[in-house]
């Protein structure tokens, strides 16, 4: 069997007392669509900020495809192929969403070029591939900080999209959005995953999205596993029930 | 566009014919464009989000170069002094920027006017080499081989300086559409999303920091053998003050903003001390409010917006 595209082992990390990961295992296999629900504070969001070197463990170590990042800086590990979309997009809102992208796609093979422009017929044509693929044809042009949340969402996770990650992970990527955007979006996304191929990790709290969407599904409670498994199992589960969907 | 180039091209000509239609301004502008070079590095690190209050330190590197090496080597051709000091700036900037581009905001700024300030007080202080207070004259160099009077030296230097102008200018415009370019801007906006996307914030500020010191040390060395003497004051708090407002006033929307700015400043202040002598700074603060008041993109977001005015000035006429 082939190693999982990204393992966590024994992660250990509190915030003043509370834990947040409490000797946490989990692999995420290739080409899987992970859904993490969970209550709110309960170590979702450190889990993406584990695995992509914001914070490190005070015990533990994260692998992906059988190396340690662990320490890592982000750079270094977007480097090495994860990508992260966050909760609040993080764009450079004063540029375009084309410019956004070019500076994503550029990033790849370092921004070191000084001289030639970043507007070459090269990234071009992959930033156009990208915004008809996530549907931002029409805003291209438009600047990424004057866009609405959905489109703002969707522009984050195109950046993302950019570096060609091995691994894509979304952080609420329908929160802050109105009902009717939420599955535009998630219909999107799962687009863009199947052509690309793409493994994902999303944190959600949008039960009905998970169920749709996820291949598998992980209840993350007071920095621990409650439950992990098929989404229509597990969200039936009488102790997930009481701690996460009945209060979703 | 097509427009703004115009108008530099126009600017350009008129500066051009100064040395024979306007000889005092000959001397005025030189010092201009060198403080411009300068300035255009600071803008670069403002377009990154980060004032440097301390970078006449590097005006100073600059000069003090060129004056070692024609005093202490012989050498005194004015293209070696100018790539020498340059070259040398940049080094100094990349050992101190390395430190400096770890830290944002205030404290960036305020290290900047630290080590600035204990650059000047060596200055000062170390008599045996840089000759304390009284400064080092610089001997009129040759250019290329040749040696010409001060006068004649004055036109080529104006000459080199405004071609230097040119060529920085046109690498700076190609710079700030490269990626390297949009990765300084993106510092400011969201440096945080630029770490995600695999990109070393410190790699990027140091680049543009060594930069920005090169640019200055140019301008030093330039106006080094313009006066023909230099002096500790030229890395004094104050002097890096004049270098940000020169930026900010010219604007650091285009690479021609800070040019513009230098240029204006000095000319103002020529004539504000020939005008009224004890008055001057009373002049020129009142012209830095009007500007400040009115063009808050700076000398540059008018000329920007004078040609997009000509623009659709043009467009409507061509539809009627």
């Amino acid at each position: 069997m082939s190693q999982p595209l990204l393992k966590a082992e024994s992660l250990t990390i509190a915030f003043a007392g509370i834990k947040a990961a409490d000797n946490v295992s989990l692999e995420i296999e290739k080409g899987e669509f992970l859904a993490i629900i969970g209550p709110n504070g309960s170590g979702k969001t450190t889990f993406l900020n584990l695995c992509t070197g914001y914070i490190r463990p005070v015990s533990g170590e994260v692998y992906l495809e059988g190396e340690p990042i662990t320490g890592w800086a982000p750079r270094r590990i977007a480097r090495q192929g994860i990508a992260r979309a966050f909760q609040i997009p993080q764009l450079f809102t004063d540029q375009t969403v084309r410019s956004n992208l070019l500076l994503g796609i550029a990033s790849r093979q370092g921004v070191w070029d000084g001289l030639k422009p970043l507007a070459r017929r090269r990234y071009q044509e992959e930033a156009d591939e990208l915004l008809e693929l996530l549907g931002l044809s029409a805003h291209a042009d438009a600047i990424a900080g004057t866009l609405p949340e959905g489109l703002r969402k969707l522009a984050d996770i195109t950046l993302a999209l950019a570096l060609k990650p091995r691994l894509l992970l979304l952080d609420e990527p329908t929160s802050g959005v109105s009902a009717l955007e939420r599955f535009s979006i998630m219909e999107t996304l799962m687009n863009a995953m199947r052509t690309k191929g793409l493994t994902a990790l999303f944190v959600e709290h949008d039960m009905e999205i998970v169920e749709r969407y996820a291949d598998r599904v992980l209840v993350w409670n007071s920095g621990s596993i409650l439950a992990q498994g098929k989404p229509a199992e597990v969200l039936q589960d009488p102790r997930v029930v009481e701690t996460v969907v009945g209060v979703a | 566009m097509k427009i703004i180039y115009a108008l530099f091209a126009a600017a350009f000509a008129a500066l051009a014919i100064v040395p024979f239609a306007a000889p005092w301004l000959q001397f005025v502008l030189t010092i201009a464009i060198a403080k411009g070079f300068a300035a255009v590095g600071v803008a670069l690190l403002l377009r990154a989000g980060l004032i440097s209050i301390g970078h006449a330190m590097f005006y100073a590197a600059g000069a003090y170069t060129a004056a070692f090496i024609v005093l202490w080597s012989g050498i005194s051709d004015l293209f070696v002094l100018l790539i020498a000091s340059t070259l040398v700036t940049a080094a100094i900037g990349a050992l101190v920027g390395a430190y400096l581009v770890r830290y944002r905001a205030i404290f960036f700024a305020m290290l900047n006017l630290a080590v600035s300030m204990v650059f000047f007080a060596l200055l000062s202080k170390l008599y045996g080499i840089t000759g304390g207070t009284d400064g080092l004259r610089v001997p009129v160099p040759t250019v290329l081989g040749t040696t010409l009077t001060k006068a004649g030296f004055d036109i080529v230097l104006f000459y080199v300086a405004l071609a230097l102008m040119a060529i920085i200018a046109g690498l700076g415009v190609q710079f700030l559409k490269s990626p390297l370019g949009h990765a300084v801007g993106a510092i400011h906006t969201n440096e945080v999303r630029l770490e995600y996307l695999g990109v070393s914030a410190w790699s990027v500020l140091l680049i543009a920091y060594t930069i920005s010191a090169a640019l200055a040390g140019l301008g030093g060395a330039i106006a080094a053998v313009s006066i023909g003497h230099v002096l500790p004051e030229y890395a004094y708090w104050t002097e890096s003050g004049h270098l940000v407002l020169t930026a900010v006033l010219g604007g650091i929307g285009g690479v021609a903003g800070p040019f513009i700015g230098s240029i204006f400043l000095e000319i103002v202040h020529t004539v504000a001390v020939g005008v009224a002598h004890n008055a001057w700074n009373l002049i020129m603060g009142a012209t830095l409010l009007l500007v400040i008041f009115f063009l808050p993109q700076g000398l540059y977001g008018l000329v920007t917006k004078s040609a997009d005015k000509t623009s659709s000035a043009k467009l409507g006429e061509n539809k009627s």
